[in-house]
């Protein structure tokens, strides 16, 4: 076994128990997983029996289970590029445990060392593993049946019978039978031969029988779909962008990498690849369920738009969750929406020192929502302003004072926010994160308590903000505002090609049995023709006497002989494959 | 929300039903025990007079040897008549849920679990139609029961609409393919579960060698029982890898990306690798057989964690247990 090289014509990989592939079943024992019995392998040999332990099935078995357990951290613990803030708090959480686990990669699993360590070397012990295994097939594609065995008394499948037929009539009749009723598309590939009388066997005519070659080719295409299917993501990986954009209705964005407020790409990413169409929100749409049953729940969110391409031409779409449009190879997704009220602040001189529209974040199903206004100093001498707080649809006002929205529609809409006067850092140009406010070097509001002021404002209210700041103004109408991503990935088709090519070999593959049928007619002593077939399967094989019986049952005037020895008496229906269970004792 | 309510009804019937069958199966196991040790005396005896001294009978595993006539197996039979009553209920159930909330009845924890136990139900009660798969059946109503009842007990929730992101033919295809195929794992589980109890019983375990376990003397060989297990799990296997890939399609129209290793996808993905890896352990020698057997069990614990543990433990986005 150790001495196998790839040149043979049927290549099997280390440690791989087929009796198919190997001939005739054996007849119990199995030969020890082949341990290199040279102690002097030089550096050649070495090189070449660690090639082979890798490119074996107990390797690939290893690498399997080890892949799965490596996958395991990454479910429990957060990971940064679905939960950056999650990662965040179990860091501070976790001081000590959490540096270890972060050097270790375990906050990024999925492109950590080990991880991509493992699943490399299982895709090399794949490729090595596959290629001489289609090169051979290739050629097995090619042969003829093997020769038919000496002894039949070892197969799992057999039958005999005796006929009044001569023994050419009985094989031709079995390699009829086999070969199908469909000339063009034989179901077994048949040989007919003849052995000469020989000792106390006399002359007899044989048949030897093969079918099931797409079972191989099956497993075949699919192990290379999955290198295909990881070679098509890592592309991906490497040419996709993704961007966001926040859009308020009646306003637009162009594809362009400034116009989204974030952006991420693959290092292979040129910004030439961003047809420079724009994208208007005409009008959005939203509908929650009002039954008692399932209370404001989401049903439905449209966002209608107008794409303009770069030739001029417009044309308007509908954006739904689960329904991304497509706009020159991107899709857009419909990932967010909410309220982007319109605010103005008039400082304490009245000039406007903020207007525009504010997007206020979704909190809970209810959407009761966060914003922040950032007010510069526009006269000279006055403070900047930050408010901060939230905007309710439907305003419900609880025993404590405190306020929440009641129903993610604008039945009853409020705007509730806290002030705080101070340097917003507006000026330094250093950049900002527009949804947060860092209030701890700001001071807030305070009342006559010592409690924190808060300004309400319904829609077309002006209301006067604390100490003289000023007033603000909630614009009449709610704008809505859409999140928007979009997203190109060129290899999505060959993703999904390489996908179901697999799905299709591996069923082609687990289903199409595999068989050799071989069959013996020879006049015996009595003078009758015996007929003898027998079966092989790859694996198991429930069908596999039927077949047997079935190429029997084709010999003209057949009288079945009852075999001596029955094996296995006590499976009723499915017969056992051999040598498959508890027998490999170590 | 009538419909609803005599849902929930047949429900608790189909949950009763596959209990009292669970309690025919037993009976009838345990019957079959009793048969066994009358049959191994008699061997004994027989042994013992041919050898002219005290020879233990070799445990060979067929219950021809010596057996003294057919054993009744009449509670089997009840038991499998009210599995199909059981499977009957569960299917109007299911059906009568999905009128009430006005869709695809496998939307959430609860009808996931409901389709699931009913799948696993009728892929037993339709297997035994084609060969005698009686000894499974024991098995199979106590997973049964155990589901319907969790489900009724810890999953349940009004029956109603489903929010924008579950609004697709996918949820049809992709969720009910994830359902068939749990229902399939399961049933191949028990059968591995058997191969597991039998090949150690038939080689001399202490526990399981007790007259107690004589049932598992009538159960087929373990590698009869390992070659079912093996055709169960490559359908359930076949369908496992659809479930992936069609989640993978959706979640590139719902969530703007195919696959972004969400709690849900990584465990899917694991379950995925765990029955490969049993797939090749079977034709790697040295691991086929029973240590095959025991992938197939992490397999599976692997499938039930997925479908409870992450749903419950883990927040992603796949959080539509509704609970
Ligand atoms: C990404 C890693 C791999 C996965 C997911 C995988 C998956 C599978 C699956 C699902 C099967 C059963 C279906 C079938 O028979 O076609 C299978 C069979 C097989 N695999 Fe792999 N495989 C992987 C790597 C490997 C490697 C590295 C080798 C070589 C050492 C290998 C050799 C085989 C062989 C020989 C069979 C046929 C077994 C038989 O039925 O005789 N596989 N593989």
């Amino acid at each position: 076994m150790a001495g196998r090289t790839s040149s043979d014509s049927t290549y099997v990989p280390e440690g791989i128990a087929d009796e198919f592939t190997q001939g005739a079943p054996s007849s119990g024992e199995q030969p020890r997983p082949g341990r290199p019995s040279a102690p002097v392998l030089g550096l050649v040999g070495t090189l070449r029996w660690m090639w082979r332990q890798l490119t074996s099935m107990r390797v690939a078995l290893m690498l399997l289970m080890l892949l799965a357990v490596a996958a395991v951290p990454g479910s429990v613990l957060p990971q940064r590029n679905q939960d950056a803030a999650g990662v965040i708090t179990y860091l501070a959480e976790h001081p000590t445990a959490g540096e270890w686990l972060d050097r270790a990669g375990f906050f990024d699993v999925y492109s950590s060392v080990w991880f991509s360590a493992i699943y490399i070397l299982l895709f090399v012990s794949l490729v090595g593993c596959i290629l001489p295994r289609s090169a051979a097939h290739y050629r097995a594609l090619r042969g003829r049946p093997p020769r038919v065995p000496s002894r039949f008394h070892r197969f799992p499948a057999k039958a005999t019978a005796t006929t009044t037929a001569s023994p050419q009539e009985a094989a031709d009749a079995v390699a009829a039978r086999l070969r199908g009723t469909l000339p063009w598309l034989p179901t077994f590939r048949v040989d007919q031969g003849e052995e000469a009388a020989r000792g106390a066997r006399p002359a007899t005519r044989t048949v030897s029988a093969e079918r099931g070659y797409l079972r191989e080719t099956g497993n075949l295409v699919f192990h290379l779909a999955l290198v295909g299917l990881l070679v098509s993501v890592a592309t991906g990986q490497l040419l996709h962008y993704r961007g966001q954009a926040i859009v308020t209705e009646g306003r637009g964005f162009a594809n362009a990498v400034v116009d989204y407020d974030t952006f991420e790409k693959g290092s292979w990413f040129r910004p030439g690849s961003l047809v420079p169409f724009s994208m208007t929100l005409d009008r959005f749409e939203s509908e929650f369920a009002s039954d008692t049953v399932a209370f404001a729940q989401a049903r439905d969110f449209t966002a209608h738009v107008t794409v303009s391409e770069p030739d001029g031409e417009q044309r308007p779409e509908q954006i739904k969750v689960n329904h991304p449009i497509v706009v020159d190879g991107a899709k857009i997704y419909l990932q967010g929406n909410g309220f982007a009220p319109e605010i103005t602040v008039h400082d304490a001189e009245g000039e406007v020192a903020f207007a525009g529209r504010v997007t206020f974040i979704p909190e809970d199903t209810m959407y009761t929502s966060r914003g922040v206004v950032k007010v510069p100093d526009v006269s000279p001498g006055l403070d900047q302003i930050g408010l901060v707080g939230y905007f309710l649809p439907t305003a419900e006002a609880n025993e404590d004072g405190s306020v929440r929205s009641a129903f993610p529609q604008p039945v009853d809409p409020l705007l509730v926010l806290e002030v705080y006067t101070g340097d917003l850092g507006l000026d330094d140009g250093s950049p900002q994160n527009v949804y947060e406010l860092d209030t701890a070097s700001l001071t807030p509001a305070l009342d006559e308590q010592g409690e924190r002021v808060k300004v309400l404002a319904r829609p077309g209210e002006t209301v006067d903000l604390p100490d003289g700041l000023g007033t603000l103004t909630l614009g009449e109408n709610l704008p809505r505002y859409v999140a928007l991503d979009l997203r190109h990935d060129p290899s999505l088709t060959f993703v999904l090609v390489f996908s179901l090519l697999a799905l299709a070999g591996l069923t082609v593959s687990l289903f199409t049995p595999r068989r050799r049928v071989w069959a013996r007619a020879y006049t015996g002593p009595d003078g009758a023709t015996v007929v003898e077939v027998a079966g092989l399967a790859r694996g198991d094989d429930a069908g596999l006497q039927a077949e047997v019986d079935r190429a029997l049952e084709a010999v003209p005037a057949a009288v079945r002989v009852q075999e001596q020895e029955p094996e296995t008496r006590d499976v009723p229906a499915v017969p056992a494959a051999p040598d498959r269970t508890g027998s490999e004792k170590d | 929300m009538e419909l609803a309510n005599l849902s929930v009804l047949l429900v608790w019937g189909a949950a009763t039903a596959l209990a009292v069958a669970l309690i025919a199966f037993s009976i009838d196991l345990s019957r079959l025990s009793g048969a066994r040790v009358e049959a191994r005396d008699a061997t004994r005896e027989r042994v013992a007079v041919a050898a002219g001294g005290v020879a233990d009978a070799p445990r060979d595993g067929t219950p021809e040897d010596g057996a003294p006539g057919p054993v009744n197996r009449r509670y089997a039979g009840v038991g499998m008549s009210v599995t199909w009553l059981a499977a009957v209920l569960l299917l109007v159930a299911i059906v009568l849920r999905g009128i009430a909330a006005g869709r695809t009845p496998w939307a959430n924890m609860y009808e996931f679990t409901l389709v699931g136990a009913f799948v696993a139900v009728a892929v037993f009660a339709i297997v035994s139609t084609r060969r005698d798969v009686r000894f499974l059946g024991a098995f199979v109503t106590f997973l049964g029961t155990l589901f319907l009842v969790t489900a009724q007990t810890r999953f349940f929730v009004e029956a109603t609409g489903v929010q924008p992101a579950l609004q697709k033919y996918w949820l049809v295809i992709h969720v009910g393919v994830a359902i068939v195929a749990t229902g399939i794992f399961t049933v191949a589980f028990v059968t591995s579960v058997l191969q597991l109890l039998r090949d150690a019983r038939d080689n001399g375990s202490p526990v399981l060698g007790s007259a107690r376990w004589g049932w598992l003397d009538h159960t087929p060989a373990p590698a009869a029982l390992e070659s079912l297990s093996f055709r169960l799990n490559a359908v359930a296997f076949v369908l496992w890898t659809f479930t992936i890939i069609g989640g993978a399609i959706w979640a590139e129209d719902a969530w703007g990306r195919y696959w972004g290793w969400d709690p849900k996808e990584v465990w899917s993905f694991i379950v995925w690798v765990v029955y490969a890896a049993y797939l090749h352990a079977r034709t790697t020698r040295g691991w086929s057989g029973t240590r095959a057997a025991w992938f197939v069990v992490a397999g599976y614990a692997c499938v039930l964690f997925n479908f409870t543990g992450v749903n419950l433990i883990f927040n992603g986005k796949h959080s539509y247990s509704g609970l």
